[in-house]
C-alpha cells in the first residue's frame, strides 16, 4: 500500500504538471481539445491525491509498522477515531492533508464550472495546478509520507525493517478537538486559494466586470467559515487540555491562523464596495492575494522552525521551499497587477464620510492593522535580528495593546456600518437608526458600572456589544414587521422568512450577533482570577462564591497511563453542588504527563480546576483553580457566527408571489448570472 | 478635496494612535534571545532585560521546591541552571530531554524565570540495531 500510496502521489505530480503547462498552451493556442484534456488532468490530479491519502489511511488501519510514519505517529493500542487524526500529526502526513483538502475544493470547482466560463476557467485551471504543483513537490521529493522504515544494513545499504508496535500519538492530540480542529483550519488555508484563483485569473484574463466576485462568494464564505471555526476550535482545546487557564496566547502558530482571517474577513466586507459601487478593485485584488500569501505565510511558519513556538512542528529545511513559493506568487501577482492595472479603474469615489462606503473602508483599514501589528509582532525576532543583530521578541501586551482598541472600534463598526446608507446618510436617517440602539447601549453600560464593573475595556465592550445587539434586533423587528403586515404570521415566522428571502444580509447579521457574544466572553477575560493552594484531604479553598473541598486522591492505572485523580467536592453556599475530578496522567513510555483539567461551565463564568501537581515537600496534591467569567459566550458565538455563514450561503427564497413550479434556486442564477432580479435582489445589502 | 483630507485625518488618527499604543506594549514586553553561552558573556544593562533562552532539559535535574522549581539547561556544551517561580503549573511537555524556552531575568548565577515553555523531544526512538534518520513531530 505504501508503494501504491507513493505510485499515486508521483502520478498526482506528473498529472499537475501537464495541467500546467497544457493549460499555458491551451490559453495561448485556444485549442478546444487541449482545453478540455488540461481540465481532465486537473481532475485526475485530485483523484490521485484522494488515493493517495485514503492510502496513507488504509496503513494507518492496518498498522502497517513497516511505514515509518505510522511508526512514529500510530500504535496498535490508538482508538480508530484518532487514526484518522494520526494522519496529520506529522509534517509529512500534514502536508499531504493539505493537498488533499486543496484537491477537494480544486475537484469541487472544475467540475462545477466545466461547462461554464469558458474564458476564465482556463486560467483558474493553470493556476491551481500551480499551486498543486508545489504541495505536490514537498508531498513527493522533500517529505514523502511514504518512507519505509530502515536501518543501515551490512554492507552500507538500507535494510527495510516492520516493527511489532509504533510509538503511538502524542496524548496532548488524543483529544476529540484535535480531530476536527486541524480539519477546519487547513479547509480555511486552502479554502482561500479559490477566491485567489479567480482574482488572478480574472486580472491575467482581463476578464470583464466584477463576475469573479460573485463567482467566488461562496467559495470566500466556505474558506472563511472553516477558518473561524478552526481558530475557535484550537483556542477551545488549548482552555481544556492545556490546563493554563487560557483559550488565547499569542502563539506565533495562533497568529499564523489568525492572519488569514483578519484579511479574509476584510476582503469579505469590502467586495461589496466593488459590487455597489466599482470601487476599490485593486484593494480588493490585493487583499485576496495577501490572504492567500498569508495563508502559505501560516502553513509555513509552523513548519520552518522560523519563530519558535510550541506548537510548531520541528525544525527542518522545509522553509526555503515555502519561501521560494512566496516569493513566486508574490512576483506573479505584482507583474500581473503592473501589467492589467488599467483594468482596475475605480469607477467612483468617497462622498461623504458618514456613508456606508467609509464604514467599510475604516473595517478595512483597522482590520490591515490588526494584521499588519500581529504579523510583525509575529515576525519580530526574525525582523529584530535582520535590523539590529539582537534578537527580540514581544509578548502578549504588545498584542493586546494594538488589538483590544481594534476590536472595539470593530465592534462599533459592526453596529454602525451595515445601517449606513451607501453614498451619503442623513442626520435623519442617523437619529431614525440609532437613537434606540445608542439609548440601550449607554444605559447597559451605566447599569454595568455601577453594577461595580470599572475595567474601561470590558465597560466599553459591553456597552458597545449592547448597542450591536439593539442595532440588529431593529433590523429583524423592521423587516419582520413589513412580512408581518402582509401574510399575519408570527413575528418569528416573518423573521425566518425575512432572512430566507435575502440570506446574505440577514445570513451578515446572525454572524454580527455571533461575533458581539464572543466579545462579550471576550470581555469577561478582565476580570479572570485564579488560587494556588496545597491541600490536604479535608481542606478547602474558596474561590469566589465556590468553596472547593478535597474528599480524597487515588491512583489507577489504566492501559498505558496511570491517573492520579483528585476527588474535589464544590459548595456554594456551604450546600453541595457537584463534585469535580482533575487528573494528572502519567504515561509509561515516555515519562510524559497528560493534564485532565475538570471545568465547570455555566453562562456566568467557568469554574476551571487543574491538578498542577504535588508539592515535593509533602507530597500533598496542589490545586490551581481559576474563575474565568463568560468563557461559554465565546464558544456559543462561535456556533453562532459558523451557523450565520450556512445562513448567508443559503440561496434566496423567492417572494411568496412567484408561482410554486418556477421556484429555482436563486444561487444557480446568481452564479451563471442569467437573471437581472438577482442583481436586484442582492442590491439589498 | 476637503473630503479627502477628512478621510486622511481620520485614517492619520487612527493608525498614529495604535502606533502609539504597539510601541508602549514593545516597551513592556520585549524579550531578548540569547543562547546559554551568550549569556553568562553580557555585562551590565544587558543583563537588566527581560531575557529568554532555548535549551534541553538536563536528564534528572529538576527539582521541586515550593514555590520554584529548580532544573538545568543545556546547550552547546554548556549548561544554565535555571529556578522557575511562575504561578502557572508547568506544562505538560515540560520532561527530562525535553526542549525548553525560559523567559525571565539573570540573577546571579541563576536564571530566574517567570514563563517556561517547553516542547517534547522528537518522538522517533532508535530502532533496534541501529539509528533512524529523526522526524518530526507535533504538539498542535
Amino acid at each position: 500500500m505504501d508503494v501504491f500510496g507513493s505510485f499515486a502521489l508521483i502520478l498526482a505530480f506528473i498529472c499537475a504538471v501537464y495541467a500546467f503547462g497544457g493549460g499555458i498552451a491551451a490559453i495561448l493556442t485556444r485549442h478546444p481539445l487541449l482545453v478540455k484534456s488540461t481540465r481532465q488532468a486537473g481532475i485526475a490530479t485530485c483523484c490521485l491525491i484522494f488515493i493517495s491519502t485514503f492510502s496513507l489511511e488504509y496503513l494507518f488501519f492496518s498498522d502497517n509498522f513497516s511505514a515509518a510514519y505510522v511508526v512514529a505517529h500510530s500504535n496498535r493500542a490508538l482508538a480508530t477515531f484518532y487514526k484518522i487524526a494520526a494522519l496529520w500529526a506529522g509534517q509529512e502526513g500534514s502536508l499531504l492533508f493539505w493537498s488533499f483538502l486543496l484537491a477537494i475544493y480544486v475537484f469541487s470547482v472544475l467540475i462545477a464550472y466545466r461547462n461554464k466560463n469558458g474564458e476564465l476557467m482556463p486560467y483558474v485551471g493553470v493556476i491551481l495546478a500551480g499551486v498543486q504543483i508545489f504541495f505536490l513537490t514537498l508531498n513527493n521529493f522533500v517529505a514523502s509520507p511514504f518512507k519505509a522504515l530502515a536501518v543501515p544494513g551490512a554492507h552500507g545499504a538500507m535494510d527495510l525493517v516492520a516493527r511489532a508496535d509504533g510509538n503511538g500519538l502524542t496524548p496532548l492530540l488524543q483529544y476529540p478537538e484535535m480531530v476536527i480542529h486541524p480539519p477546519n483550519l487547513y479547509s480555511g488555508y486552502t479554502g482561500f486559494t479559490i477566491p485567489f484563483a479567480f482574482a488572478l485569473a480574472a486580472l491575467l484574463a482581463r476578464y470583464p466586470g466584477e463576475k469573479w466576485i460573485h463567482l467566488t462568494r461562496k467559495w470566500t464564505m466556505i474558506a472563511w467559515g472553516f477558518q473561524t471555526a478552526g481558530i475557535l476550535l484550537g483556542a477551545h482545546w488549548a482552555y481544556a487540555v492545556l490546563g493554563w487557564g487560557g483559550y488565547w496566547g499569542w502563539d506565533p502558530v495562533e497568529n499564523a491562523s489568525l492572519l488569514p482571517w483578519l484579511t479574509g474577513t476584510a476582503f469579505l466586507h469590502s467586495v461589496m464596495m466593488q459590487e455597489k459601487r466599482g470601487m476599490m478593485k485593486v484593494w480588493n485584488v490585493w487583499l485576496v492575494f495577501t490572504t492567500f500569501l498569508l495563508c502559505i505565510t501560516g502553513t509555513f511558519l509552523t513548519r520552518s522552525g522560523v519563530v519558535s513556538s510550541v506548537h510548531a512542528f520541528a525544525q527542518s529545511s522545509i522553509g526555503t521551499w515555502f519561501v521560494g513559493f512566496l516569493a513566486i506568487i508574490f512576483a506573479v501577482c505584482l507583474v500581473a497587477y503592473l501589467k492589467n492595472r488599467d483594468y482596475l479603474k475605480s469607477e467612483n469615489q468617497l462622498d461623504a464620510i458618514v456613508s456606508r462606503e467609509s464604514s467599510f473602508l475604516f473595517n478595512n483599514l483597522i482590520l490591515l492593522v490588526s494584521c499588519i501589528a500581529v504579523l510583525s509582532g509575529t515576525l519580530f525576532p526574525v525582523l529584530s535580528e535582520a535590523l539590529s543583530g539582537s534578537k527580540i521578541s514581544v509578548g502578549a501586551p504588545f498584542f493586546n495593546k494594538v488589538n483590544i482598541p481594534i476590536g472595539l472600534l470593530l465592534l462599533f463598526l459592526t453596529g454602525v456600518g451595515p445601517l449606513l446608507a451607501w453614498r451619503k446618510t442623513s442626520v435623519e436617517s442617523l437619529k431614525r437608526n440609532f437613537a434606540w440602539p445608542l439609548m440601550v447601549g449607554v444605559v447597559a453600560g451605566a447599569i454595568i458600572f455601577l453594577l461595580g464593573y470599572r475595567e474601561v475595556y470590558s465597560l466599553i465592550c459591553f456597552s458597545l456589544c449592547f448597542f450591536v445587539t439593539a442595532t440588529i434586533v431593529m433590523e429583524f423587528y423592521r423587516g419582520a414587521k413589513v412580512i408581518r403586515v402582509r401574510s399575519g404570521a408570527s413575528y418569528l415566522t416573518s423573521a425566518i422568512e425575512l432572512t430566507m428571502r435575502n440570506t446574505r444580509r440577514y445570513g451578515g447579521y446572525i454572524v454580527h450577533m455571533g461575533m458581539v457574544l464572543i466579545f462579550i466572553g471576550l470581555a469577561g477575560a478582565a476580570f479572570n482570577h485564579d488560587v494556588q493552594k496545597e491541600m490536604q484531604p479535608g481542606s478547602s479553598m474558596q474561590l469566589g462564591k465556590y468553596k472547593l473541598v478535597l474528599q480524597s486522591f487515588d491512583s489507577k492505572p489504566e492501559a498505558n497511563y496511570t491517573g492520579l485523580r483528585l476527588n474535589v467536592e464544590v459548595f456554594v453556599n456551604d450546600k453541595p453542588l457537584m463534585m469535580l475530578y482533575p487528573e494528572r496522567r502519567i504515561f509509561e513510555t515516555n515519562g510524559e504527563t497528560g493534564t485532565m483539567v475538570a471545568i465547570y461551565s455555566t453562562l456566568r463564568e467557568d469554574l476551571y480546576v487543574v491538578y498542577a501537581g504535588q508539592s515535593p515537600d509533602t507530597k500533598l496534591p496542589v490545586i490551581h483553580a481559576y474563575l474565568n467569567p463568560l468563557v461559554k459566550w465565546i464558544w456559543f458565538g462561535g456556533v453562532i457566527v459558523v451557523f450565520g455563514t450556512l445562513v448567508a450561503l443559503l440561496p434566496n427564497r423567492r417572494a411568496v408571489l412567484v408561482l410554486a413550479g418556477a421556484k429555482q434556486p436563486a444561487e444557480e442564477q446568481l452564479v451563471h448570472g442569467m437573471t437581472p432580479s438577482v442583481t436586484y435582489r442582492e442590491g439589498h445589502d | 478635496m476637503k473630503k479627502q483630507a477628512k478621510f486622511g485625518i481620520g485614517i492619520g488618527v487612527i493608525v498614529v494612535s495604535l502606533c502609539f499604543l504597539a510601541w508602549l506594549g514593545y516597551g513592556e514586553s520585549k524579550t531578548y534571545y540569547h543562547t546559554i553561552t551568550e549569556l553568562q558573556t553580557l555585562r551590565g544593562a544587558d543583563l537588566s532585560h527581560r531575557i529568554r533562552v532555548g535549551g534541553t532539559v538536563a536528564p534528572g535535574s529538576i527539582h521541586r521546591f515550593t514555590g520554584r522549581v529548580d532544573f538545568v539547561l543545556e546547550g552547546e556544551g554548556k549548561s544554565l541552571p535555571v529556578s522557575y517561580v511562575g504561578s502557572d503549573p508547568l506544562p505538560d511537555t515540560f520532561i527530562d530531554k525535553s526542549q525548553a524556552l525560559v523567559e525571565g531575568r539573570q540573577t546571579d548565577g541563576r536564571f530566574v524565570a517567570e514563563v517556561v515553555q517547553a516542547k517534547c523531544a522528537s518522538k522517533y526512538e532508535a530502532a533496534p540495531g541501529g539509528t533512524v534518520a529523526t522526524s518530526t513531530s507535533a504538539t498542535k
